[in-house]
This record gives structure tokens, sequence and C-alpha cells, in this order.
């Protein structure tokens, strides 16, 4: 049997894929400032002086690296429930993107925090600065700017990843390719144009990412 | 019927097996496609490298679960039946070529360029110097990523369960909605992962401190 790629169904596809990837950029975009900011936050405990704070932050890392992102969206979305704990699925994406982006992103940001030089944070103390403003305004800054390309990527794999939450039917990306091929019959040709439309976002998200990056972290950080 | 918890136990990892062994030809077809395109990507022939280049970032650029429906509902139109095991080795293969081409290439062009000239001042032809000279030590070094890689291809292999393949995710899935206990089952697979991969994450950390740096 003869097969001919048919992209007639493509004029009525372009609103909905048009939502699904406003949709996606929104997970990602919520996703990146809440896991970075868990991210800091997470690599300042597995730096710290508290040995049960670097335990419980360690483990929580090694958990979430060494399990696949699918499990973790369920558990949370299907399992917690049974605690008591009920999410609307975007909700439970968002949890579940940020905690696995958080993971990574812990890890990284502390690799930049031990690649700041000691004498910067001595210095600072020197100046009878309050520790919590030798962090924030010293060390933090410049372990930001060497690990922002790490960051970047791990947030371009975890916008690509999020393509998995369209299981738990949040009307993501995936999730309106989907419909589009339940209803036009011509699934290798939605999601040959879909794929298209992450490439064309994960090149788009590392451009801005990128221009942000240089414009805010490296040129003009305090 | 009722389940019990052994039972539940029992039959995910049952289906671990096939998480295993998908990860394991993966792996080999990633690593045999992934030579090949290594190859062309570190070649002197400008389209070859080019053609190499947008492989991989074709692959490292879209989500494994559009590689995964593209392979699914693309091997009908090349003739072939569909199967999600099939689609599943495939689609996982091809984007384990790329992310190991990609690792190699980091091998291959960290070594001193007094190797190429060495391996080539011994008289050996391109491919002798591959072979013999240029491939084992950038294998060599880039021995930790390619552990720790493999961690991220038993992770993904919980996708091939959106498109039918039996593996532990998908058997989970079932598993969950016969026994009306999504909390236990989940959490044993995310167990169950995290003992296949603890341990291929911790060899990746080891590999990574005995490398001089």
């Amino acid at each position: 049997m003869a097969y001919s790629l048919n992209f007639d169904w493509l004029s009525q596809a372009a609103e909905p894929i048009a939502h699904g990837a406003v949709a996606t950029v929104g997970l990602i975009a919520v996703t990146t400032v809440l896991g970075t900011v868990c991210s800091v936050l997470g690599a300042a405990a597995i730096r710290s002086r508290s040995l049960w704070l670097r335990r419980a932050v360690g483990s929580y890392v090694e958990l979430i690296r060494n399990t696949p992102f699918l499990a973790q969206l369920f558990f949370i979305f299907f399992g917690l429930p049974s605690l008591g704990l009920r999410l609307d699925p975007a909700a439970a994406a968002i949890l579940a993107m940020t905690i696995n982006l958080s993971a990574y992103g812990t890890e990284i940001v502390a690799a930049g925090l031990d690649a700041v030089p000691k004498g910067q944070r001595e210095a600072g103390h020197a100046l009878g600065l309050r520790p919590m403003l030798v962090f924030v305004k010293i060390v933090l800054p410049q372990a930001l700017k060497v690990i922002f390309p790490a960051l970047q990527g791990q947030i371009i794999i975890m916008m690509l990843e999020s393509a998995a939450v369209s299981q738990i039917s949040v009307r993501e990306l995936t999730y309106e390719a989907d419909m589009l091929q339940a209803r036009s019959f011509r699934a290798f040709e939605t999601y040959f144009i879909v794929t298209m439309v992450y490439l064309a976002l994960s090149i788009g998200l590392r451009r801005i990412l990128g221009f942000s990056g240089r414009k805010y972290l490296i040129g003009g950080a305090p | 019927m009722d389940f019990t918890f052994w039972d539940i136990l029992r039959n995910l990892l049952l289906a671990t097996r096939w998480t295993i062994l998908l990860s394991v030809i993966a792996f080999i077809g990633g690593a045999t496609l992934g030579m090949a395109v290594l190859l062309a990507r570190v070649s002197d022939r400008y389209w070859l490298r080019r053609f190499a280049e947008s492989y991989i970032g074709l692959f490292q650029g879209t989500p494994l679960l559009m590689q995964l429906f593209l392979v699914f509902f693309g091997l009908p139109l090349l003739g072939l039946r569909i199967e999600p095991w099939l689609a599943a080795v495939v689609a996982l293969s091809l984007s384990a070529s790329a992310y190991l081409a990609d690792i190699w290439r980091g091998g291959v062009e960290a070594l001193p360029k007094g190797q190429w000239e060495a391996a080539r001042s011994l008289g050996l032809h391109y491919p002798n110097q591959m072979r013999l000279v240029i491939l084992p030590q950038a294998f060599a070094i880039t021995r930790a990523p390619v552990v720790g890689y493999l961690v991220q291809l038993v992770k993904s292999t919980a996708l091939t369960s959106i498109i039918g393949f039996d593996e532990l995710m998908r058997t989970s899935n079932a598993i969950s909605n016969a026994t009306f206990e999504p909390l236990t089952v989940y959490g044993l697979v995310a167990l169950i992962y995290f003992v296949i991969c603890l341990p291929l994450t911790r060899y990746a950390r080891h590999l990574q401190a005995l490398k001089p740096a």
C-alpha cells in the first residue's frame, strides 16, 4: 500500500498548536523561576554546616536524579491524592517539573559555589558584612556566572521532558498533538510538525536564555 | 482478585526485565550507530560533519516522546508493522546514538593534536590512526559521561510505556488501576528505578574521580 503524506489538515491545526506551544512555554517559564530559586536554596543547604541539612538535601537530589520524570509525575498526580493532596493536572505538572529541575539545579549551583575562590568570602567577612549578605551579594553572583550555561542546558532538557505531562492531560503542546492526530488520522505528519515546533522552541529558548544571561548575569551583575 | 503487596512487587520485578533488556539493546544499538555518527562528526569532509552535527542537534533538541511517536507512526509508512517494542528499540537507539556520538566527539577533540601527528608520523593511514590511536584514548577518557548517559537511558525507557511497550512503567499503570493503590505502586516503581540507577550513578562518579584533572 502506497502512503502519501498529507498536510491539508494543517490550516485548522495552527491554532491548537500555537495554544499548546504557549502552554509549554508557560510551564517551563514558571518552572525556571521556581526551579532556580529552589536550586539556589538547595545548593546553600548542601554546602551548609548542618550535617542534617546536607544529608536531607543530598538524598532528595539522589532520589530525583535516579528515577524517571514520568514516575515522579505519576507519583505526584496519582499517588499523592491517597495522602490527601489532590492537585489539578497543571499544578501537579509544575510541581513535578520544579522538583525535577531543582534536583539537577542544586548540583549545578553547588558546583558553582565551589568554583568561587575562598578569598572572596573571606574578603566579604573582613569587610564586616553579615554571612547572609556575603552569600547573596558576593558568592552567589559569581557562582551563577560560572554555572549559567549548565543551568541553561538543564532548563532546555526540562522543557523537552515536559512533553510527558501530556499524560496527565495538561493541555500543552504534546497533548494538542495527541488530540490533533486523533481527529485528522494523520499521526506521522502531526507529530512531525509538532516535533519541529519543539525544535524551534528549544533553539528559541537557548537564544533568549543566552541573551538575558549575558545581559543580567555576565554584564550587569552588581 | 486481590493483590497482596508481594503480588504487586513480584509483577513489577517481572516487568523490570523488559526495562533492563530494552536499556541494554538500545545501548548496544546506540553505540553501534553512534560510532558511525562520531566518524562523520569528526571527519575532514565538511558536509559529512555538518550532517552529523544536525543529526545530533535534532535528537538533542526535540523531546524523546516525539521521537518515539514519529518512529511508531513512521514505521508503517516504510511498510513495517506497528510493534511497540520495535518502535521503542529503534527510537531509543537513534536517540542514544546522537548522545553517545556527542560524548565521544568531546573525547576526540580533547586529545592533544600531537596524538594525530604521532599517529601519522608512524605511517598509519586515517582508519588505523582512528582505530589504534585516537578512538581508544577518546573512549577511555569519556567512560564517566558514557556511564552517566546510561542512567539517562534507563530512565528514558519509561517513556516507551506511552507507545504501549510493556515495561516497568506500563505494568505499574496497569497494576495501579487494578489495585487502587497508586501510592504503593508508584513508590515501588520509583524505588526499582532507583536501585537500578544508583549503582550506575555511583560508578560514573567513581570514574570521574579517577580521571586526572
